[in-house]
């Protein structure tokens, strides 16, 4: 699961995608996921992140995480060949 | 010390629907290698840039192109003999045609100028773009021209609604029915003319480029941009350059193909499917080139060193995520300078 390489993310969480010219504002936990897809994490690391420093269960973490993939999907921040995994 | 050059150019509409002429000026000041003087030419007497502070040296009144190629060519010979020109930088279509048959004319005079030839021009008009994008394998919207007023109710045999109608230089509307494309018809007849151009519709992102040929097939500089803020008009109020490989290489294709010689404008339209058609080429350096200049891609400064037969290596580089955001204006004149203009022909 990656960003694409070129998508700029500052400290503020204005994101830009310099291939469309679209700008977006995340918040502080979004900026966190971005900063761990820029690092390639599997599903099975963020997972394990966010679990481990939030009061948040797995399955509930992993709805909303898929979620907010679908919306980096849809607004073309992910690589193409990037399908995200199901966790079992 | 820099060479003193005299730059000609029109364009000085600076107005919600803006000439190249104030961005191509605001690029060629900035250039370290020359030291200019600037020409206004002039269509109209309330042209925003005569009255400018810092941009025009001197303004002189020409007549329209549809009073003669010859009429306006001979008054830029008039201006010529009283203020020398080194460069002439015509910014509309509609005058290009004059300038582009003459360009020898003005060449034996002292008068350098970059233009695309006739035959570039003609091909990549908006009547005869299909074949142009059959030619050079391009992706272009399915078009037609319109002669006659009585063809519009037979559009939907061949058109899927909305669909756009254009003039042959300037104006583009969307027509949801034939009831509109009536009524754009005969507004853009009434100025422009015919024929009138039906192009189908392509759902997606406007994109543009801005870009120089040298005329024997290189990009000399091409900066993309994405309008961010459109006008009723469709004209961008602000955009910012894109990191896109595929655009620049798209206007890289076209310009090694045509060896198009000039500056160039062209408008895509990006579907969903990320496809990039080509809605028109336009002939000369659009209105948001000073876009392209604080990207650094000084591309004005680029055609006069062209024109001037200067050794121009070609810009590869520029900044993503520049951004021009356009405003309005009052500025304050005096009636005086008006009369000048109005009844001596020059300012």
């Amino acid at each position: 699961m990656q960003l694409r390489k070129n998508i700029a993310v500052s400290d503020t969480g204005f994101v830009f995608n310099p291939t469309t010219g679209d700008s977006y504002s995340i918040n502080q936990v979004g900026q966190e996921i971005l900063k761990l897809l820029k690092e390639e994490k599997s599903v099975e690391e963020v997972k394990s992140i966010f679990t481990s420093t939030y009061e948040i269960d797995a399955p509930s973490f992993e709805k909303y995480y898929f979620d907010f993939l679908s919306m980096l999907r849809q607004f073309e921040l992910l690589d193409e060949e990037d399908e995200p995994s199901m966790s079992k | 010390m820099n060479p003193k050059i005299t730059v000609a150019l029109t364009g000085l509409n600076n107005t919600d629907n803006p000439g190249p002429g104030v961005p191509v000026i605001r690029g060629i000041r900035e250039s370290a290698s020359f030291d200019v003087r600037i020409l206004g030419l002039a269509y109209e007497n309330l042209e925003p840039a005569i009255y400018m502070d810092g941009v025009v040296d001197k303004t002189y009144q020409v007549p329209y192109p549809s009073e003669g190629s010859d009429v306006l060519v001979k008054r830029i010979l008039e201006i010529h003999k009283k203020d020398p020109i080194d460069v002439l930088i015509p910014n509309f279509d509609a005058e290009l045609y004059a300038f582009m048959r003459s360009e020898s004319v003005l060449e034996q005079a002292g008068i350098h100028t970059f233009l695309p030839t006739l035959e570039q021009f003609e091909e990549r008009h908006k009547s005869n773009l299909p074949e142009f994008g059959k030619k050079y394998e391009l992706s272009v919207p399915f078009s037609k021209d319109l002669t006659r007023i009585d063809e519009i109710g037979k559009l939907k045999d061949e058109f899927d609604y909305p669909l756009m109608v254009k003039g042959k230089f300037y104006d583009a509307y969307l027509a949801y029915n034939e009831e509109q494309v009536r009524m754009h018809y005969n507004k853009i007849t009434a100025k422009w003319g015919l024929p009138v151009i039906i192009q189908e519709f392509i759902k997606g992102t406007e994109v543009n480029v801005a870009a120089l040929g040298d005329g024997k097939g290189n990009t000399i500089g091409a900066v993309p941009m994405r309008k961010q803020f459109i006008t009723d008009k469709g004209k961008a109020w602000s955009g910012i350059t894109l990191d896109d490989k595929k655009l620049l290489d798209l206007t890289h294709r076209i310009i090694k193909a045509t060896k198009w010689r000039g500056g160039m404008e062209v408008e895509l339209v990006k579907s969903s499917k990320n496809e990039l058609y080509i809605i028109e080429i336009n002939p000369r350096i659009p209105a948001w080139v000073y876009l392209a200049v604080g990207a650094g891609q000084n591309l004005p400064e680029a055609l006069v060193k062209l024109a001037l037969g200067m050794d121009v290596k070609p810009m590869k580089d520029y900044q993503v995520g520049t951004m021009f955001v356009r405003y309005s204006y009052d500025l304050i004149t005096d009636l005086k300078e008006f009369e000048k203009l109005s009844t001596l022909g020059e300012l």
